[in-house]
């Protein structure tokens, strides 16, 4: 880090203690939160776009992977379900995954011809009917236990700690599956391909109540932070507000909210200083030589391939440690509110902002953008009452105007986005 | 008779919409794959410039109808179809001269086009959401129906009904007159023809001396033509809502890639490959298995080989499926 940036990361922290003094302390610590959350999604968006030139947008479906990597971990095992059809499911996901393996394998050892490629249709097809034919009487099963309140297979009832790499091993594996499909494309395949991935996992999240009890949300998962109201009926935390002169109430939410900070940064250091590592070894000097230029790479005996593959699978899977993180300071998996604006494009506003390439870059980056995602609308309805002040009260254009300030958040994003690429093009923090 | 109601059921449900959607998804993939041919990037804004599109037809739209002008049993839209088309280009032409005219004379990387047009999107997005909002609105007059479900079962005395609504009819009929008119463009005319050389070998079209600006000029007015055209029958066969179409984006992507980029045939085709796989399979079958069934074998369940949520799914595994098997899609489409 050189002087320059550590002025840029004093300056994001300026901006947040001022939200601080100005409007609240829960607000900016809300702000430091999410943007260590950002700060970790745009890190692992950098390994891919930054290492290796990878251009990856089904960024929200590796953190809603993450997401239900908490549900499965830690939720309480709902043990009637598990009764009614737990068994019968994983039979039928078997047999899929043997089906798609048989053609695959059909595929590979058959010649050429029409003997494989009927085999191939054949194992697909008739796969298919056995399959929906063992799998939808225990989805049935499971998704009648209790509909109003359970409904799923609930998780292993394990610390939801554990939930964050799980989280990012199952982003990391359904990394495998696209990276093993997807990569050899042209970098425009690759994006569309990562595009449709993100849409079928959150569609899957919505539809499957047997996983995760699809629209209807999983909520009030554990946490790894102590509860509010326990905090506000310990005496002894009481006395110690008190003590700082704050009621129980705001400390207690204060008081929480540092803690999953302390733990964000303690991930968030950690994946930095790996990453940090790997950067400057042979191994971040050999990807970014890949990424310079393929050809030159591969005639000095590199596997591209297999080095494009890592590294998707790797910032796959940090995106979706974020997820679970994410997942688990909200204490709820709720598929409806994934969007690919805020979960995918808006991250890589913050890698190209912040400086692709550059880890510390990534970092500002989230810090950054949310900030302003988080702060354009109080500041965009100050601009429209300044500009609408002279306009008749009640006025339908007056109305209109200031209902739309929430919409001016995506306006300002691509403005931000254009003006770096045009003017700044390596970012805030750039490579070196 | 048992085999006529089938069939009748059939077309109701599957085949006239599966049609229309076609059509639609045809009509916006060529957008996509004039944009490749021709600038050479794939244009994440493609979707929300059908949005912009059809949202100044709809303002448009309400205006008339508040000034009591309307086209009868047709739809008023298209009437203000045009104002919608104008607008669209003042804007992708504004867009180009302010955004994307710099990275094009740097000679930058598709890539970095394709993040470019995605800050685009974001304006765009934000734009259409701020001016009408981000719900559904109905924006459909005129008579409903070409054919109701009762009039058909009384004509023909089939005990299955078949409907078809005018927004489908006019979806088809557009969409034949808009790639009639703009493969005649491409074929025939001077400009057309400029514009296939410059998208076939761009340095061999500067030296013949074709005007790159032009091309790329009318290229985007072609492009906001096309673009609004399917945002407004989209909207008129279903609803017009902003983060709808910035979804139709992976169909559009997948109909023209399935088809080959950059080429125009290949963009309509791939849009009714997918179009026609995403119905049929996530269509419950039962009805029209019910009728072709011998007695006694009926299907009891729904035969509903996805669920319609999965819809996404299907374009994407079909694009999948073409892209390992033929990389450059049906038609033999360029790859930069």
């Amino acid at each position: 880090m050189t002087k320059r940036d550590a002025i840029l990361f004093a300056i994001v922290a300026a901006m947040i203690v001022a939200t601080g003094f100005i409007q609240s302390w829960n607000t900016a610590l809300t702000i430091i939160n999410m943007g260590l959350i950002s700060a970790i999604m745009a890190l692992g968006v950098n390994m891919q776009w930054g290492y290796a030139g990878l251009f990856n947008v089904g960024i929200m479906g590796f953190v809603a992977l993450g997401g239900l990597g908490v549900v499965v971990t830690s939720a309480p095992p709902v043990g009637e379900a598990w009764a009614a059809g737990g068994l019968r499911v994983i039979l039928g996901l078997a047999i899929g995954v043997g089906v798609i393996f048989g053609a695959v394998r059909f595929w590979n050892r058959l010649p050429k011809g029409r003997v494989r490629n009927l085999s191939v249709l054949a194992t697909l097809v008739v796969g298919f009917f056995v399959f929906r034919a063992v799998f939808d009487p225990a989805v049935q099963a499971i998704e009648a236990v209790n509909p109003a309140s359970t409904g799923f297979l609930g998780g292993l009832g394990l610390p939801v700690l554990l939930s964050w790499p799980v989280g990012g091993l199952l982003a990391a594996g359904a990394a495998w599956l696209i990276g093993k499909t997807a990569l050899g494309l042209r970098s425009d395949y690759l994006a569309i391909a990562t595009l449709g991935i993100a849409e079928i996992v959150i569609a899957v999240l919505k539809n499957e109540d047997w996983l995760a009890r699809g629209v209807k949300n999983v909520i009030g998962l554990p946490r790894p932070v102590p509860y509010e109201i326990d905090l506000q009926n310990s005496a002894s935390f009481v006395e110690r507000a008190a003590a700082f002169g704050a009621d129980p109430m705001t400390a207690s939410s204060i008081f929480v909210k540092l803690c999953y900070a302390v733990l964000f940064t303690i991930v968030l250091l950690c994946l930095i200083w790996l990453s940090e590592k790997a950067l400057n070894s042979p191994w971040g000097r050999m990807m970014r030589a890949i990424r310079d230029n393929e050809t030159a790479a591969e005639a000095m005996g590199k596997d591209v391939k297999a080095r494009h593959l890592q590294i998707f699978i790797l910032g796959s899977a940090v995106c979706g440690i974020a997820g679970a993180m994410m997942t688990t300071l909200d204490g709820q998996l709720t598929p409806g509110t994934y969007q690919p604006l805020r979960f995918t494009f808006l991250v890589w506003v913050m890698v190209i902002v912040g400086g692709s390439g550059n880890n510390w870059g990534a970092v500002l980056g989230g810090f950054v953008i949310w900030f302003f995602w988080v702060q354009v609308e109080p500041l965009g309805a100050l601009l429209m009452q300044g500009l609408t002040f002279w306009m008749a009260d009640g006025s339908a254009l007056k109305a209109h105007l200031l209902d739309s300030v929430a919409h001016m958040r995506l306006l300002t994003m691509g403005i931000i986005l254009l003006v770096v690429l045009r003017f700044s093009p390596r970012g805030l923090i750039p490579e070196r | 008779m048992e085999f006529l109601n089938a069939l009748v059921a059939l077309s109701n449900f599957v085949l006239i919409p599966a049609t229309a959607y076609g059509a639609q998804l045809a009509l916006g993939a060529l957008g996509v794959t004039l944009i490749y041919g021709i600038l050479r990037f794939s244009n994440f804004a493609h979707g929300d410039t059908m949005a912009f599109g059809t949202m100044v037809t709809v303002l448009v739209t309400w205006a008339f109808q508040n000034a009591g002008i309307s086209l009868g049993v047709l739809p008023t839209a298209l009437l203000a179809l045009p104002f919608g088309i104008a607008a669209t280009a003042l804007l992708v032409l504004g867009t180009d001269k302010l955004v994307y005219q710099f990275y094009r004379k740097q000679k930058a990387a598709p890539v970095i086009l394709v993040i470019v047009s995605i800050g685009v999107m974001f304006i765009m997005n934000g734009l259409v959401r701020f001016i009408i909002g981000p719900d559904d609105q109905r924006f459909a007059d005129g008579e409903r129906f070409i054919i109701t479900a009762r009039e058909f079962k009384t004509m023909t005395g089939l005990s299955e009904g078949l409907a078809l609504r005018t927004t489908q009819g006019i979806t088809i009929v557009t969409a034949v007159v808009v790639v009639a008119l703009l493969f005649w463009f491409l074929n025939h005319s001077r400009t057309g023809k400029s514009m296939r050389a410059f998208s076939d070998n761009e340095d061999l079209a500067l030296l013949s001396g074709i005007n790159p600006d032009r091309v790329v000029a009318i290229t985007w007015i072609i492009v906001a033509a096309l673009a609004t055209i399917a945002g407004v029958l989209y909207g008129l066969d279903k609803s017009f809502k902003p983060f709808t179409y910035f979804q139709l984006l992976l169909p559009i992507f997948a109909s023209a890639i399935v088809g080959g980029l950059g080429n125009p045939l290949g963009a309509i085709v791939g849009g009714f490959v997918i179009a026609f796989s995403e119905v049929t399979v996530t269509y419950a079958w039962k009805k029209v298995l019910t009728y072709l069934a011998p007695e006694g074998l009926e299907p009891n369940s729904l035969v509903q080989l996805l669920s319609t949520d999965y819809k996404f799914a299907v374009s994407f595994v079909i694009l999948i499926i073409v892209l390992l098997f033929r990389p450059t899609g049906l038609f033999r489409g360029k790859s930069v």
